[in-house]
């Protein structure tokens, strides 16, 4: 069943237009991640769907309910923010039952939602506190908390990890993972980081200037990018890219010519200028790399260790080259090394349209 | 040598530095230079008239009498009214309340529209508002004055009210206007998801974070109004003047003796209100009540 569904949506602001004709189709209990570089449009398509913005042009259905025109509170949506937004003059109980009081709920419904939602998130001690008594990671949980009680079918977080420290970051992250796994509500979560988007998601979209590039499963988007841009967003360190041709069955860059040997073409082997692209990750060295169809001798020119790998900057045809070895690797700058990859793991990109091949 | 000190801890810091010296000499020269008319107003209100020819003026009083702010309050005489100041206090209190609640009020709702209801043209309303503050009151006078009669408030209190609330709107509109804008934006969308309409938003969550800038607009309107002598003198009849016009018409009236030490004591008690409002709200001018609302 669909939970939310955004047809033909343009959003323009004067002349600027931010969010152009775009159609997404999400499943009852899906975990969606909108994923892009800032200004991309992600944060303004969920405060579509919340309602806090006016659109130019489409229709929003959430439980297949054409929520348009509704007000942000008559959709059946929760919201999380970025800055957590509490209301700093209320209690944590407060706050988690002002949404409750709007809709005039009675009082004994009210305690039982908010005891429920406070002991799911353990926030039960800290329920006669202020927010300004309150930890970053309590104050997100309470946010949350504030979407959780209002008994909705879909939540939607925008950002709701970038203020928090690195640690916290992560444990919430889980929190939030285990959040979905229990409730199995359709989840919409805005992030620019691309391991929350890995991690947490069913699917993710990634948006850029307001058109969505690829609407996948992680791993689809991570082995198989639809296109140059998404290749080069996805993943950390960045893809390597080659610009060159295609020549028969080899692609040729900088006087290198590199086998194509067990690459799948989207539909048929093509020929012509073309990028190729090739995880650091995917790049093997040593002993191994002798027996892969791409193989060539680099020099290593910087290292940076990051303990549980090491990332290798070397050159081939001209391009700098990231290669990640394991972290105990015994290389240094200067060293000759021999490298290889299967082009199976490979991505190739039209020069033109860029869209993969 | 033996003398000689290991740097540890805090910077040692003499007392008698020059630095200081120059600081604290010149806040004290400041401050007595505003303090010292003051102490000539308290001190010669506390006199008795014969003391007062002597001349000494900074001299405190040798004998001290209450007697000329009894005078001032109840007895000094305007035209053939002889009540003191007393009734201009009432009047002035009259006029002082609905003025100050009306445009606060009036005020804190257009700014916060303003602020968080983007509406078509709200932008060139602002501006229209904002040009309000910069035209000088003067030259409104004659048309506000048949404004008021065709409404059949001329010489009414309520005309003046009308009249502080609308010239208050302009300075005060924008205070508010700029304090919700500093409200994160993010505080308002949740409240909209969590349900709360126009009102709603208004009342319980904007109203209660902003008492600072509520204390920041009083003060401004208290004082405002209270010392106001133009719009007193010209949009009221004589039995309703506030008490800055009958100050002026005691101090002013050229018939009889001077009494230096009753308008004086006429004056301080005219200026007392403003001075009460600072001392009492100067804690909460400064106080922050939005700490933690958002990340910290």
């Amino acid at each position: 069943m669909t939970s939310v569904l955004v047809k033909d949506l343009t959003l323009k602001f004067g002349a600027l237009t931010v969010l152009d004709n775009l159609n997404i189709d999400i499943p009852e209990g899906e975990f969606l991640v909108l994923l892009g570089a800032s200004g991309c449009g992600k944060s303004t398509l969920l405060n579509c769907i919340a309602g806090l913005l006016d659109v130019t042009d489409g229709e929003i259905h959430i439980n297949d309910r054409n929520v348009t025109w509704e007000e942000p509170s008559g959709r059946g949506i929760g919201m999380v923010f970025q800055s957590y937004a509490l209301y700093p003059q209320m209690t944590v109980e407060g706050n988690l039952s002002f949404g409750l009081k709007n809709a005039r709920m009675p009082k004994d419904e009210i305690q039982k939602r908010v005891a429920r939602a406070a002991e799911i998130l353990q926030i039960e001690p800290l329920l006669q506190r202020k927010p300004a008594a309150l930890s970053g990671g309590q104050r997100q949980r309470v946010a949350i908390g504030r979407a959780l009680v209002r008994d909705v079918d879909v939540f939607l977080f925008d950002e709701p990890l970038s203020n928090l420290d690195a640690k916290l970051r992560a444990d919430l992250r889980v929190e939030i993972k285990r959040l979905h796994h229990s409730l199995k509500n359709t989840m919409i979560y805005v992030t620019h980081d691309q391991v929350e988007a890995m991690t947490l998601a069913d699917r993710i979209a990634i948006m850029k200037g307001g058109i969505i590039q690829q609407l996948d499963t992680p791993t689809e988007i991570y082995n198989r990018p639809r296109n140059k841009y998404v290749a080069g967003f996805i993943g950390s360190p960045e893809i390597n890219f080659f610009e060159g041709t295609i020549e028969g069955d080899a692609f040729v860059t900088g006087g290198a010519r590199l086998s194509l040997d067990g690459y799948a073409f989207k539909v048929t082997a093509t020929s012509g200028p073309a990028w190729l692209g090739i995880r650091p990750e995917h790049i093997v060295s040593g002993e191994a790399a002798a027996s892969l169809p791409v193989t060539a001798e680099v020099t290593v020119d910087l290292v940076e260790p990051m303990g549980s790998d090491t990332l290798a900057w070397a050159s081939l045809a001209g391009v700098p080259l990231r290669i990640r070895m394991d972290g105990q690797a015994a290389v240094a700058s200067g060293d000759r090394i021999r490298i290889g990859f299967d082009p199976a793991r490979a991505s190739l990109f039209d020069k033109q349209t860029e869209e993969r091949l | 040598m033996a003398d000689a000190v290991t740097p540890r801890g805090p910077k040692p810091r003499p007392r008698f530095s020059r630095t200081n010296i120059m600081l604290y000499g010149t806040l004290i020269v400041v401050a007595a230079y505003y303090a010292l008319p003051l102490y000539v107003m308290i001190v010669t209100s506390l006199k008795g008239m014969p003391e007062i020819r002597i001349g000494n003026i900074f001299a405190p009083p040798v004998e001290v009498t209450y007697q000329p702010w009894v005078k001032a309050w109840a007895e000094a005489c305007t035209g053939i009214n002889c009540e003191g100041l007393s009734r201009g206090f009432w009047n002035s209190v009259q006029i002082l309340i609905p003025s100050v609640i009306l445009s606060i009020a009036i005020a804190s709702v257009n700014g916060y529209a303003l602020a968080n209801w983007k509406f078509k043209g709200s932008e060139v309303f602002f501006t229209i508002l904002i040009v309000g503050a910069f035209i000088p009151y003067q030259v409104m006078i004659y048309p506000i004055v048949i404004i008021l009669r065709e409404m059949g408030l001329y010489g009414n209190i309520w005309g003046l009210v009308l009249v502080h609330t609308v010239f208050g709107m302009p300075i005060l509109t924008l205070l508010f206007r700029n304090y919700f804008t500093s409200v994160p934006e993010e505080l308002f969308k949740a409240a909209r998801v969590d349900g709360a309409g126009f009102w709603g938003i208004y009342f319980r969550i904007m109203l209660p974070m902003s008492l600072p800038i509520f204390v920041v607009a009083i003060i401004l309107q208290v004082t405002g109004i209270w010392n106001d002598f133009l719009f007193g003198v010209i949009y009221t009849k004589p039995a309703d003047y506030p008490m800055t016009v009958q100050l002026n018409n005691i101090v002013n009236s050229v018939q009889g003796v001077k009494e230096y030490n009753v308008n004086m004591a006429a004056t301080l008690l005219t200026g007392l209100v403003p001075l009460i409002i600072y001392f009492a709200s100067g804690k909460l001018f400064v106080r922050g009540i939005a700490a933690g609302a958002v990340k910290g």
